[in-house]
Formats: C-alpha cells, sequence, structure tokens
C-alpha cells in the first residue's frame, strides 16, 4: 500500500512517541519572524536555554515594517522595539536574520521558497499561519505559536499529532481569467472556511500539475483559509526547475542527489487518501469574497446569495452578519460596486509572476480618480526583479504607489490601513472583521488580476470584459 | 530544566457566551494589540473590538454584562480560533480569566497553541451546544462544572458530553501540557536526525 508525501515526510522525521501519545517531530527549517518570536526566545532566557540548532532558523522582518519609509527609528517606537529584539534575539543566538540591508529581506512566506531555503521533502514551521504557503515546494509546512517557536529553537522538534490528508484534485483547464487565486477561494467556498479542520491538503490534478509555482504557493498559501493547516504539491519537475540556482539550492553533484530524494517523497500512485474532493477547472470564475470570512465568495458574474440559500441556520445568521457588517445587500451584484482601496500584495499574491502576469494590462492606462492603489511585492528579491523588468514603473505610471516589501495592508500591522469603512479591493487572504487596520474597514479577497481591472475602473470589475482584446 | 507537571482536570466557573461560526483569531485579539515583544499588555484585550466601538463605548457584549462577570468559561461556535496563528489570542484570553472554552470545533492551530499553555479548549456536539446557551441565556449565573477526567460538562442537574483528542487530553491530566521538558529528554535521536537530514546552507558564491 502506497503512502502519501505527508506520510513520508511525518515518518523521516520522527523522533519517537512522547508519553501522551503525541509524536515528536523533527523539524528540518524553522523560520522566525518579529511578531510571534520575542515571546519565544523570552521564555528560552528565563529558562536558560540555549537554541540548539541555530543554523536550522532564519529570520526576516515583515509584518510591522513600513512600506513607504524604512529610514530607522521608525516613527512608531513599538514597531522600531520589535525589529530591535529580533536583531539582538537572532545575534545572540548566532541565526541568520535577512535584515533590511540585506536585499533578501521580504514577507517569510515568499523569501523562503526565493532563496530555495523551503525545499521538498522537509518539515517546515513559522510563528505564521501562511506557513502553509511552503508546501508547495513539496514539503509538509505549518503555522505554529510563540510556545511551539520556542519548543523549536530549544529542541528542534515539535510535539504534534498527524493530520488526515484529503487529496484536492483540480481537473480540466482555467479558462481565460481564472487563476490559481480563484482556484483557492472556490475550493474554500466549496467546502467552507472550517472544511479542512484536521486535514492536510494535496493539491493535485491536471490544473495543479500545469500551475507554474508562484501559482502553487498561492494555491497552499489559502489552505488554511479552509481550515487546512498544511497544504501541499508533490515536488515535479517545475520544483525542480525553480530551485536550481538559487542561493540555497544544493548544487553540482549534491543537486542530482537532492533531486533523487525529493522525488522519493512524492505520494504514491497507489497511496491511500483519508478523503478525496474533485474540482472541475471549468466551474470556476474569477471569484471575489463578499463576506467576513473567506468562504462567503461568489463567481464574479453572480448575485450576491440570499440568507435563506444558506446551508444552516447557523450559516444563514453568518451571512446576515456579515451583510450588515459589510453594507451590501442579498441579490444584488458585487460586480459594479465603488472601490476606495486596491491593495496588491501579500505572501498570498506578492510575487513575481503577480506583477508580472498584470504588468502588460496596467501600460497606458490609469488608475481610476479617487481610488488609492497599492502595489506592495512580497520581497526584496522580487521588487528588484520588477525594477528590472520595468513592471515597477509601469505600476507607477499607471497611478499606483510602488512601495517597499512586506506584509503591508494584509494586516495592517504596520502605517497601512484602511480608514473608516473604507471598501479595499485585497489581493490577500483574510477578509475578517477588521483585518485591514480599520475596525470597520471592508475587504473583497480576489486575485491580481481583478484588482488591476477594478483599479482601473475604480469598480469591482471583470478583467474579461476590461480587458476584452487581451490574451488572459 | 526540572520537571514541573501542573495536571489540569477539571474547570469550574461562570460561562460566557461568544457565538457565531469562525470567530477568528483577528477578533479575539486585532493586529494592533500585537505590538508588543510579551504577551503581558494582552489581559483585559479579548474580543476588543467585538466589544468596544472605536470611540470606547461598549457594544454591550456578553463578556461585559454583568451577569457574566467573572466567568471562566468561554461557550463558543464552530471553527472557533481560525485565522491567523497568533498565541496573542489563547494569551488574551487566558490572561483575561478564561480557564477553559467550549465550542463546536476548534482551527488546529489555536487548539494546540491553548493546550500548549494550559487553557484546554473541548467539543461539545451542536444540539448539546445549543441546549447549553438556552441554559446560558435563561440562568447566565449557573456555575459550570468542565471535567477531563469524565469528560462532562454540568451544570449540577444535567451533565453534557465533551471531547478532545486522547494525546492533548493526556497531556493536560498528566500535567505535561507544557511539552518542552519531554521534547529535551530524545537528545540522541534528535542529534542523529539533525546528522541525517539535510539543513539548508547557502551556496551562493555572493552572501546569502
Amino acid at each position: 500500500m502506497g503512502k502519501t508525501l505527508y506520510q513520508k515526510v511525518w515518518e523521516a522525521h520522527t523522533v519517537g512517541t512522547l508519553p501522551d501519545g503525541r509524536t515528536q517531530l523533527f523539524i528540518a527549517t524553522h523560520y522566525v519572524h518579529e511578531v510571534t518570536s520575542p515571546q519565544a526566545f523570552a521564555m528560552l532566557r528565563e529558562s536558560g536555554l540555549p537554541v540548539l540548532h541555530p543554523e536550522r532558523t532564519f529570520a526576516t522582518v515583515d509584518h510591522i515594517i513600513p512600506t513607504d519609509d524604512q529610514r530607522e527609528p521608525f516613527t512608531d517606537e513599538r514597531a522600531q522595539k520589535m525589529i530591535s529584539a529580533l536583531r539582538s534575539n537572532c545575534r545572540e543566538a548566532g541565526i541568520r536574520l535577512f535584515d533590511l540591508p540585506s536585499g533578501q529581506q521580504g514577507i517569510v512566506h515568499m523569501i523562503g521558497p526565493e532563496l530555495g531555503i523551503s525545499q521538498p521533502g522537509m518539515t517546515i514551521v513559522c510563528g505564521d499561519s501562511h506557513t502553509a504557503t511552503h508546501g508547495a515546494m513539496g514539503a509538509v509546512a505549518m503555522g505554529i505559536g510563540s510556545t511551539q517557536v520556542r519548543d523549536v529553537l530549544a529542541t528542534q522538534t515539535l510535539a504534534l499529532s498527524p493530520l488526515k490528508v484529503r487529496q484536492v484534485r483540480v481537473e480540466g483547464r482555467l479558462r481565460p481569467g481564472v487563476t490559481a487565486k480563484d482556484v483557492a477561494l472556490h475550493i474554500i467556498g466549496k467546502l467552507g472556511a472550517q472544511g479542512g479542520l484536521g486535514y492536510a491538503y494535496e493539491f493535485a490534478g491536471s490544473v495543479v500539475e500545469r500551475m507554474d509555482m508562484d501559482g502553487r504557493l498561492t494555491l497552499c498559501n489559502l489552505a488554511i483559509e479552509g481550515a487546512a493547516r498544511c497544504g501541499y504539491v508533490n515536488p515535479d519537475e517545475t520544483t525542480f526547475a525553480y530551485l536550481k540556482g538559487r542561493p540555497y539550492a544544493p548544487q553540482g553533484a549534491d543537486w542530482d542527489a537532492a533531486v533523487a530524494r525529493w522525488k522519493s517523497f512524492a505520494s504514491d500512485a497507489d497511496a491511500v487518501y483519508d478523503d478525496i474532493i474533485h474540482i472541475e477547472a471549468d466551474d470556476i470564475e474569477p471569484t471575489v469574497t463578499w463576506g467576513t470570512s473567506p468562504d462567503m465568495s461568489v463567481g464574479i458574474s453572480a448575485t450576491l446569495p440570499e440568507p435563506s440559500q444558506a446551508g444552516n441556520d447557523e450559516q444563514k445568521r453568518s451571512w446576515q452578519a456579515a451583510y450588515e457588517y459589510m453594507k451590501f445587500t442579498p441579490g444584488e451584484p458585487l460586480k459594479g460596486k465603488k472601490v476606495d482601496v486596491v491593495f496588491i500584495g501579500s505572501c498570498t499574491n506578492g510575487r513575481l509572476q503577480d506583477f508580472r502576469a498584470v504588468a502588460p494590462l496596467l501600460k497606458g492606462r490609469h488608475v481610476a480618480e479617487g481610488v488609492r492603489a497599492l502595489a506592495v511585492p512580497g520581497s526584496q528579491m522580487t521588487a528588484r526583479m520588477c525594477e528590472d523588468e520595468g513592471i515597477a514603473d509601469i505600476f507607477r505610471e499607471a497611478g499606483f504607489e510602488w512601495r517597499l516589501p512586506g506584509c503591508s495592508m494584509c494586516l495592517a500591522m504596520n502605517p497601512d490601513k484602511l480608514v473608516g469603512d473604507q471598501l479595499c479591493a485585497s489581493t490577500s487572504n483574510r477578509n475578517f472583521k477588521g483585518r485591514q487596520g480599520s475596525p470597520t474597514g471592508r475587504t473583497l479577497l480576489m486575485s491580481p488580476l481583478v484588482a488591476v481591472a477594478t483599479a482601473i475602473t475604480g469598480r469591482i470589475s471583470d478583467p474579461r470584459e476590461v480587458f476584452p482584446d487581451t490574451q488572459l | 530544566m526540572p520537571a514541573i507537571l501542573h495536571p489540569i482536570t477539571q474547570i469550574t466557573g461562570k460561562a460566557v457566551p461568544v457565538p457565531g461560526a469562525n470567530m477568528d483569531t483577528d477578533r479575539i485579539i486585532p493586529a494592533r494589540f500585537l505590538k508588543c515583544v510579551t504577551f503581558d499588555e494582552l489581559a483585559g484585550k479579548m474580543f476588543y473590538d467585538e466589544r468596544f466601538n472605536a470611540d470606547g463605548t461598549s457594544k454591550q457584549h456578553p463578556i461585559d454584562a454583568p451577569r457574566h462577570s467573572g466567568a471562566t468559561i468561554i461557550i463558543g461556535g464552530e471553527n472557533f480560533g481560525c485565522g491567523s496563528s497568533r498565541e496573542h489570542a489563547p494569551q488574551a484570553i487566558k490572561r483575561s480569566g478564561i480557564q477553559a472554552v467550549v465550542a463546536e470545533s476548534f482551527a488546529e492551530i489555536f487548539f494546540g497553541n491553548s493546550s500548549g499553555i494550559g487553557l484546554p479548549c473541548v467539543c461539545v456536539n451542536a444540539a448539546d451546544l445549543a441546549v447549553i446557551n438556552a441554559k446560558l441565556a435563561a440562568q447566565p449565573k449557573t456555575e459550570w462544572t468542565l471535567d477531563l477526567q469524565t469528560m462532562q460538562l454540568s451544570d449540577g442537574a444535567t451533565s453534557y458530553p465533551i471531547h478532545m483528542p486522547a494525546e492533548p487530553r493526556e497531556a493536560f491530566l498528566s500535567g505535561r501540557w507544557d511539552a518542552v521538558t519531554e521534547l529535551m529528554s530524545a537528545a540522541a535521536r534528535v542529534e542523529e536526525l539533525a546528522r541525517t537530514l539535510p539543513a539548508p546552507a547557502c551556496n551562493s558564491s555572493s552572501p546569502c
């Protein structure tokens, strides 16, 4: 009987079984950032424990940094204190920090794959739920809390119970204008925000096999929004081609050995899954959320659902509360709604391919009057490539604020915040109440393609209509 | 590091409802409260924007109602604690005087974070949850007993079965919910894996 990648990686990293029955799992790669690690370092100091394997932990600063002016000290004293704490913690422990002047700083889930640190067959954790992103490399990657960050720093292991594995097969061909983001939002909408509880998701099928790495990273990034703590894609030639030549990727003879090893972790053809879900690519439209949970979404041409269509009373109440918060009415179209802000960026859609895909559409066009449009590349490496390829200038000329890398308005821990009940067309990952920095701010999640169409018209727009003569 | 065990078997006290599916950790503790290097400032801040308007006036959330004052148990809905992995969420709950959370289901990361800091999260089925919430509305000052030994939540008159996976339950009962001591005891095997499992290393000619 065959095994899944999840099972193989789990077994390869098992230290043993703890007295309470949980597995002690070895962690191959650990990332830390400034928000969830200082507490862990403090706990270590209190207990007098050293960092056991500093060479397996990598640090960056992403959540709190300003994206306009990064000269220090930052205006926000608390933000300055957090970056200073990260620096001293990393220095004392001997942890590699990709700091602002490094040229390699960025959102932790961007730089791990970009630098080639996240590799197939690894267990990867970080004090951040979107660590699921790294599963796109063919790894078992998941978010943890600060006490667990301490556990990893002190022991390079965690106490965990294995998840079940659900294969999510996306078959067929995506229609024009449909991207990895739409696939993810469609899956979450279909299975529910709680649908993945207890599961790791193996994304498979012809659509995923053809998807480039940046698309796979987007897909796995959003696994957690459907409650799956891990999402992964089996490593294949696309994975290896992406990794080859990256700074932390093996080289020379080591490369061939690594590829052979990586291949061995892919799920066996006769692997047994706890569940299999089939998704038809043809059913997926450019998808936009309308509510306060990522599963409240519709195809861009659809009207907003009536609460009477809800699956149960609980969902009906959630929808009613969401309508009240969003100030929307059931039955009305989402398309045509006037937006105040457009945000393109985050660990979900702040990658090179995201900007490459939409730059040609922006060329010669301009952001609509009265719309504030932010483009925030997810990493310094991506920002440099966008400058080199002329993408950054296209965004600037189109009226976008082209900003410095960071998490920015995804969670607004830096100065990039919505004001009042502004409506934001956002390529980020969460439409929770207050998520983008204003307790009454409103977020619509969408792909970069829908976001640029919306930026140009100032209203929620279908890219297939805004760019009719373009090969989307 | 000495192995100090803190068994958690029973929690008693009043309960407070925090209803609704998908109660995300941004709502449990908004991101602006994460601008700190310790968890010390989180006491009293749980569900802040659910409880207060921007001008500081009360939204009359049950947490702030006198009838629920001093509650030690939260009664939540489905997928409680979803979203961000911020341990600030269970820390804010625990530091605000809550000792256990009862809900229909929990997000994995929240559940793990809560277990690791000694905050038991137990599930009840949807039908029982509705009955419990009705009782809570009718008799908010009821004293509840949550027992991890018998796996029952009781109001003295009626008991409702509660659920938690066997491993974390054992960790609570044995007092080993803070796993770090256990994790340090298999050092030889950990080092063997550290030697055999590749660590990411910079192979570039330029510094990385």
